[in-house]
């Protein structure tokens, strides 16, 4: 435990460089406050949004938006992705049946299709919670597969050597010598469906911390954005973390085999 | 001369204990086998036409250059791969697929990691859904035998390499399987710890009377533990020469590390070393006695 506050403290004091350059730059070099908004005076925004709030929502709801779509998409995309992965691994049918599709989509770009989804759905959380269930959905899908596909097969044969079904290989011994993989599936995916909700709440939004930051851009309110962005990347800082506790507490075993 | 492998069975084991070669019926009959990799020009024979049987209570140890066929022949006796050419018989009755009839020790074991060592060894009992309080038993049961009662709470990477190979052991044996194959099961494991791990095996395949085919490398290891040695030779794999042993027995009978050290025991290792080399001779027939054919063990 101490070394990981040993190791943090390094990662810290990089930001408390980048702070003091950003603080140094802005007060000496003689920026437009456009260009360049000083640390000061992106803190007092964020006082002010946070007491009255930014275009009718306060931050705290704007935020809630965002991660509300967030997670109802991760979570189908969870419930979805990772078992027909896992069963993708284990039946070579079915994964010649859907590896095609996930190819197919997994490299156009997110708002290629979104406008697609926007006139199926409509301008609600549907099409944006829809489009961040893509995102989410083909890295939790691939890694699954390849969590099943890299297990050494002494564990199944071994396993069935002493007595178990199918259904109990399965869930007993299929699952979790995936479960390393299909977190890290979860963890690239976290991170690319937080990069694709900006792109989901640029269309018709009102409401989402992705649309805070395009609204102030339309009006060159660099402190907003700077602002939105901090929050942001914050936001996904605790995010990430709180995936990286739960994978150690659940796939407790991993890298001490 | 070899220690005389028809001894009678010593007065510490029932006299109703069926001996290597006292029995009719084999336990394993491997007929014919061979099994091919690859297609077209590529394809070329692991194994080729390999026939052996296996008795009630022999430890069968089989040895051979790397890349004959051993695991191949392993694996085939599992269930794992079948066959391309003949068959295996379990008790007369032609094998299909896995079951837990036949218990399997591997050299790296795949034990789960997500579970308990007490997890680990009652993962048999309870896929085959015995009771609660019969599992509970049994498990107390086998991992006192393998020396690891201590460590039940234990999750499987605070255990040692050798500690490991004793769960999959209790694992497997938990089972009650017909046979224990294994497939150098202590390749990976340190001297001390290779011999320690054979005396438990022996001292487990003695008590409990069960039936192991077990494949190494190590030739000492073969004398140490087998009633009987198969040597394979280089690709396409088949059966070069078997042989009796009986050195396991008489440690087990003296309690003593005696035969170890005795001539015959290192006249035995030079003619299965020159045998798997290729260098067999006539020497190697007076270490080890007259082919055993299938005529002579009737
Ligand atoms: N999946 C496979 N595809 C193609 N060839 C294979 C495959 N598995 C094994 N072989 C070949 O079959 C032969 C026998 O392999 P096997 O693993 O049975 O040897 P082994 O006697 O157990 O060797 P070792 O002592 O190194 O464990 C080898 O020549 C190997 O190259
Ligand atoms: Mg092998």
């Amino acid at each position: 435990m101490r070394r990981f506050f040993a190791n943090k403290i390094y990662g810290v004091l990089a930001a408390g460089i980048i702070l003091l350059a950003w603080y140094l730059v802005a007060r000496f070099a003689d920026l437009p406050r456009i260009i360049l908004p000083s640390p000061g005076g992106v803190l007092q925004k964020f006082w002010l949004i946070w007491e009255d709030g930014y275009k009718g929502h306060s931050l705290v709801a704007h935020l809630a938006d965002s991660l509300r779509r967030l997670f109802i998409a991760y979570g189908l995309a969870m419930v979805t992705a990772v078992p027909l992965g896992l069963l993708s691994g284990c039946l070579p049918k079915l994964r010649s049946a859907l590896d095609p599709l996930v190819s197919f989509y997994r490299p156009l770009p997110p708002l290629a299709y979104y406008t697609v989804l926007v006139l199926w759905m409509g301008i609600d959380d549907g099409s944006k919670i829809a489009l961040l269930f893509l995102a989410g959905f083909s890295p939790m899908y691939i890694s699954s597969v390849a969590g099943v596909a890299r297990m050494r097969p002494d564990y199944v044969n071994g396993a069935k050597t002493l007595g178990a079904s199918s259904q109990r290989v399965f869930f007993l011994v299929i699952f979790p010598v995936a479960l390393p993989d299909v977190f890290v599936g979860l963890r690239t995916s976290l991170g690319f469906m937080y990069s694709t909700l900006v792109a989901a709440e640029m269309v018709a939004a009102i409401s989402g911390i992705g649309w805070m930051v395009l609204d102030a851009s339309k009006y060159l309110q660099s402190d907003v954005i700077f602002m939105g962005i901090i929050v942001m990347g914050l936001t996904g800082i605790v995010l990430d973390g709180a995936l990286n506790l739960l994978e150690r507490k659940i796939v407790f075993w991993k890298g001490r085999e | 001369m070899t220690p005389e492998p028809l001894s009678p069975p010593p007065p510490d084991r029932p006299e109703d204990f069926p001996g290597p070669y006292e029995v009719p019926e084999d336990l394993i009959g491997a007929q014919n086998l061979s099994l091919y990799y690859g297609r077209g020009e590529k394809r070329r024979a692991a194994i080729l036409n390999v026939n052996f049987s296996v008795f009630p209570g022999e430890f069968v140890c089989v040895m051979g250059p790397s890349g004959c066929g051993k695991s191949t022949i392993l694996n085939i006796l599992a269930g794992f791969v079948a066959p391309s050419e003949g068959r295996v018989l379990l008790s007369q009755k032609e094998i299909s697929g896995v079951d837990w009839h036949r218990g399997v020790v591997f050299q790296k074991p795949p034990l789960f990691e997500w579970f308990s060592v007490w997890e680990n060894v009652a993962f048999g009992p309870k896929a085959r859904h015995r009771p609660k309080e019969e599992i509970r038993r049994s498990v107390a049961v086998f991992l006192e035998r393998v020396g690891l009662s201590a460590w039940a709470d234990k999750k499987v990477y605070e255990l040692s390499g050798g500690m490991k190979q004793r769960v999959a052991i209790a694992r497997s044996l938990i089972n009650d399987p017909m046979i224990l194959l294994m497939d150098e099961p202590f390749g990976a494991l340190d001297a001390l710890t290779r011999e320690k791990m054979q005396d438990l095996v022996r001292k487990i395949w003695w008590n409990s009377r069960k039936t192991i085919f077990f494949i190494t490398h190590d030739v000492d290891e073969a004398l140490k533990l087998a009633t009987r040695v198969l040597v394979m030779t280089e690709s396409p794999g088949t059966i070069a020469r078997e042989f009796s042993l009986g050195f396991s027995r008489a440690f087990i009978e003296d309690s003593d590390d005696r035969a170890w050290f005795s001539e015959e025991f290192y006249r035995a290792r030079k003619a299965i070393l020159d045998l798997i080399a290729g260098r067999a001779d006539r020497d190697a027939e007076a270490a080890l006695g007259p082919r055993l054919s299938e005529k002579e063990r009737e």
